[in-house]
C-alpha cells in the first residue's frame, strides 16, 4: 500500500528522464533471467547505461559488496578518457562490451553491458564511493555509464532495443509464468 | 593645353603609332593633371596629333638640344606632373593658339592622321578602357543601378577591376617606349606611368557624382560600387608567363583561374626584358573589340544595430530551431527583432550575437539581455536617433514575445564590449521548484544564508554531444527563498555567468554537485526559470 502510494506521487510528479530521454530495454542479457538493461536516449542522442528495474541486483533487498570497472586485464573503463568536442581517446564499445562487474554481498556477481555501439564518454565514478545509490537511485545518481552513439547510427542503435511497452509486457508475462505452479 | 613638353614628342609620335589611345599617351608622358584625362578622349587626340603634327620638322635638333641641358634637370623634371595637379585652367589665351596652330597648318601627316581616328580603333594598351568605357555612358549605367536599388548614401567610392592581360599589354608598352622616355628623363621609371584604374577613376568619379547628383565621389566610403571588366579576346596574352614563371602560378582551391592580377604582376617583375621581349610583341598587338563591362556591384559596409531584449515566452528559442532538417517552433527572438530592423535599413541579411543566451523555455526578463546585430549592405544606415526610437517602437508593437530597449546604432569595435569579460559577470534567475518530500518554509530558509557556494559542474548531459567534457567549478552567490505551497517554493539565484541552473537544480545524474537535491535532502526539479538580469553594462541605456 505504502509503496503503492508513493509510485502515484512520482507518476505525476515532474521528471527530468520523462522530459528529455526515451527509455530503451534490453532483457535477459546474454541469456541471464531478469539481467534486465535500461538505455536512456537524450534527444541530442547521448545515452545513459542504467539497470532496469527488475535487475536482480535490485530485488531481494540486495546490497552491494564492490563495483568494478576494470573488465579485464588489460581494461579498465576508470582509464577512459575524453578530449575536446570531437571526444577523441574514448573507448568504442558495441552492443555486449562489458561496462563494470559488480559483486553484492551474497557473493552473486553480474556484468553490466554497453547495450549498443558508440564511444564511452563517461563511468560513474560516484557509485564506486558510495554503492548505496545504485540502489537507491539506480535510474539517476546510480547510473552505470554514458555512451554517445555515432551520428549516423543515432536512430538505428535503438531498432534492436525493448521499447517501455515491449519490455513490460516481457515483464508481465515473466510473473505470470512464475505464479504459475511448475 | 596638354600639360606636354617639346621632349615629350617622340614619346606621343611612338605611342600613337603603335595604337595608343589619347589618355593612355597622357598616361606614359607621366601626366597626373586629373583636368587632362576628362577631356572628351577625341579631343585629346586630335590636340595630341596637331601637337606631334605642328613641328614635326626639326623634331632631331629640339631633342638633341634638350638632351643636353637634360641631364642637369632631370629631376626636376620627372615631378613635374605632380604639382601640376592643381591648377587645371590653363590659361585660355595658350590654348587657343594650340588649336588654332593644330588646324591652321595641316600638314600632310596631319591628314593622314585625322583620317585614322575616323574609324575608331580599340586602344592597344587599355583595350578600351579609358575610351568609350569611361564616359558618360559608363557614368549613366552606375547611376541608374544604385538609383534602381535605391542605397542612401553621402559618398561613394569606385573600385574597379580590371583584366589581368592589362599589365601584359602595359609592360610591353612600356618596353616600346622605355628608350625615349629615359632620354626625356633618367630618372623616370615604370612606376611613374599613371595606373589605367587612377586615370579611369580621375576620369568617371566626376561624371557619376554628376549623374548621382548631391554626392561627393572620394578614396574612403563605406558605400562602395564596383565596375569589372573582361576581354575574351586577348585572355591569353598571359599565358606565355606561366612557362617562364611557373612558381607565380600555383593553382589555389577557391580562384578560376590562375592568372590572377597579382600573380601577372609579380611575374613580369621577375622576367627580363629580352625574355619577354621574345614571348610577346612590342607594341602590343591591336584587338578587334573592347572590354565588356560585367554588372556594376554596389555594396555598403556592415552597419552594427545594438539594444537589449526581453523574452516573455516560454516556447520562443533564441534563434532559429532546426532538428533534422526539420524547423522546430515557429519563430525566434531575432527573427522577431531582425524583421523590422532589415526593412529599415532595407539590408540584405544578418548576424545575430547576444551576452550567452537563454533556453527555449527560459523567460528573460530585467533591463533584458545586451544582443548586436550585424547588418549585411544596409541600403540605408544614417538613421537618426529619433528613426531607432520608432524601429524600436515598431518591434515592440510586432509581437508581445519579446520587447526591445537601448536599440542604438553602434560600432564594429564597440561590439567587444559585449564578449569581454562575460565568464566574470553575473546573472541573476528566478526557478520555480518542485520537491518530492513535502516541505515547510522553515526546511527552506537555510538557503537565504547560504553565500558564495561552488559548485563543480560536469559539462551538462544536455550539451555534451557538442561540448567537451570538463568539470568546471561555478559560483552561486547567494539565494533567496519563497514558499509557494508544501511542494513548491521559488528559488532566486545570483550566479557566476556560465552557471546551469537546471543542472544545479535536478542535479543532472548527480553529476552538478552539491545540487539542490543534496541540500534539501529529496528529489528536486526545475519548473520554469526566468533570468532576471544579465549584468553586462552594454550597450549603454537610452533614457526613454
Ligand atoms: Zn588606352
Amino acid at each position: 500500500m505504502d509503496c503503492l502510494e508513493q509510485k502515484d506521487t512520482e507518476a505525476t510528479a515532474p521528471s527530468v528522464i520523462d522530459r528529455y530521454y526515451t527509455r530503451w530495454y534490453r532483457a535477459d542479457m546474454k541469456g541471464n533471467p531478469c539481467e534486465d538493461h535500461c538505455i536512456l536516449q537524450h534527444s541530442n542522442r547521448l545515452c545513459v547505461i542504467t539497470l532496469a528495474e527488475t535487475h536482480p541486483i535490485l530485488q531481494d533487498g540486495r546490497s552491494i559488496k564492490s563495483i568494478n570497472y576494470q573488465i579485464s586485464d588489460g581494461c579498465s573503463r576508470l582509464n577512459n578518457k575524453v578530449s575536446g568536442k570531437s571526444k577523441r581517446g574514448g573507448q568504442f564499445v558495441t552492443d555486449f562490451a562489458p561496462l563494470c562487474r559488480i559483486t553484492c554481498t551474497d557473493e552473486t556477481e553480474y556484468t553490466i553491458y554497453s547495450c549498443i555501439r558508440g564511444r564511452l564518454l563517461e563511468v560513474n565514478e560516484s557509485i564506486l564511493k558510495t554503492p548505496s545509490l545504485l540502489l537507491k537511485k539506480p535510474f539517476t545518481d546510480g547510473y552505470i555509464a554514458v555512451i554517445l552513439p555515432k551520428f549516423e547510427e543515432s536512430k538505428t542503435i535503438t531498432e534492436n532495443l525493448l521499447s517501455r511497452e515491449e519490455f513490460e509486457s516481457i515483464v508481465s508475462k515473466r510473473s505470470v509464468a512464475e505464479s504459475q505452479p511448475s | 593645353m596638354l600639360p606636354l613638353k617639346e621632349k615629350d614628342k617622340p614619346v606621343v609620335q611612338k605611342l600613337l603609332s603603335a595604337g595608343c589611345c589619347a589618355r593612355c599617351v597622357l598616361r606614359f608622358c607621366c601626366v597626373s593633371v586629373q583636368a587632362a584625362y576628362r577631356k572628351p578622349h577625341q579631343e585629346t587626340l586630335k590636340e595630341l596629333q596637331a601637337f606631334i603634327g605642328n613641328t614635326e620638322n626639326g623634331k632631331s635638333q629640339d631633342s638633341v638640344a634638350a638632351d643636353s641641358t637634360e641631364e642637369n634637370n632631370k629631376s626636376h623634371d620627372a615631378t613635374v606632373p605632380e604639382p601640376a595637379d592643381e591648377p587645371a585652367d590653363d590659361p585660355p589665351s595658350k590654348r587657343a593658339k594650340l588649336e588654332l596652330s593644330g588646324t591652321e597648318a595641316p600638314s600632310e601627316e596631319d591628314a593622314a592622321e585625322e583620317k585614322l581616328t575616323e574609324e575608331p580603333s580599340v586602344c592597344v594598351v587599355c583595350l578600351g578602357i579609358l575610351q568609350e568605357l569611361c564616359g558618360t555612358t559608363q557614368a549613366v549605367k552606375i547611376a541608374e543601378k544604385v538609383k534602381a536599388e535605391k542605397y542612401e548614401f553621402e559618398t561613394l567610392v569606385l573600385s574597379v577591376s580590371l583584366p589581368a592581360q592589362l599589365c601584359v599589354r602595359e609592360h610591353s608598352c612600356w618596353l616600346h617606349v622605355k628608350k625615349e622616355l629615359r632620354e626625356k628623363s633618367m630618372a623616370v621609371d615604370k612606376d611613374d606611368v599613371v595606373q589605367v584604374k587612377e586615370a579611369f577613376k580621375w576620369v568617371l568619379q566626376g561624371l557619376v557624382a554628376k549623374e548621382i547628383g548631391g554626392v561627393a565621389v572620394v578614396a574612403r566610403s563605406l558605400f562602395e560600387i564596383s565596375v569589372g571588366f573582361t576581354h575574351k579576346e586577348t585572355d591569353a596574352d598571359c599565358h606565355f608567363l606561366a612557362t617562364t614563371c611557373a612558381d607565380c602560378f600555383r593553382p589555389t582551391k577557391n580562384k578560376q583561374s590562375v592568372f590572377t592580377r597579382m600573380a601577372v604582376v609579380k611575374a613580369l617583375e621577375k622576367i627580363s626584358d629580352t625574355k619577354f621581349l621574345t614571348h610577346y610583341a612590342c607594341p602590343p598587338a591591336k584587338p578587334t573589340s573592347s572590354c565588356s563591362s560585367q554588372d556594376v556591384q554596389c555594396l555598403h559596409q556592415c552597419v552594427f544595430v545594438a539594444g537589449r531584449y526581453n523574452k516573455y515566452s516560454r516556447s520562443l528559442p533564441q534563434t532559429p530551431w532546426v532538428i533534422d532538417g526539420e524547423r522546430r517552433m515557429e519563430s525566434s527572438v531575432e527573427e522577431l527583432i531582425a524583421e523590422s530592423v532589415l526593412s529599415s535599413f532595407r539590408s540584405e541579411g544578418f548576424n545575430f550575437s547576444s551576452s550567452g543566451r537563454e533556453d527555449v523555455d527560459v523567460r528573460t526578463l530585467g533591463t533584458g539581455r545586451p544582443f548586436a546585430m550585424e547588418l549585411l549592405n544596409p541600403h540605408r544606415s544614417n538613421l537618426s536617433r529619433a528613426e531607432m526610437k520608432l524601429l524600436q517602437e515598431t518591434i515592440n508593437n510586432s509581437s508581445d514575445k519579446i520587447k526591445v530597449r537601448d536599440l542604438q546604432i553602434v560600432s564594429r569595435e564597440a561590439m567587444g564590449k559585449m564578449k569581454e569579460g562575460e565568464e566574470d559577470k553575473t546573472k541573476s534567475y528566478t526557478a520555480l521548484i518542485w520537491t518530492l518530500k513535502p516541505i515547510q518554509s522553515e526546511d527552506i530558509a537555510f538557503m537565504d544564508d547560504i553565500k558564495d557556494l561552488t559548485l563543480d559542474q560536469k559539462t551538462p548531459l544536455r550539451v555534451l554531444h557538442r561540448r567537451a567534457l570538463a568539470v568546471r567549478p561555478r559560483v552561486v552567490h547567494s539565494m533567496k527563498t519563497r514558499f509557494l505551497d508544501s511542494h513548491h517554493f521559488y528559488l532566486e539565484m545570483k550566479t557566476q555567468a556560465g552557471t546551469y541552473i537546471k543542472e544545479f537544480v535536478h542535479g543532472d545524474f548527480g553529476r552538478t554537485k552539491p545540487n539542490l537535491c543534496e541540500l534539501l535532502k529529496t528529489d528536486t526539479d526545475i519548473l520554469e526559470l526566468d533570468v532576471e538580469s544579465v549584468d553586462v553594462d552594454w550597450p549603454p541605456s537610452i533614457p526613454e
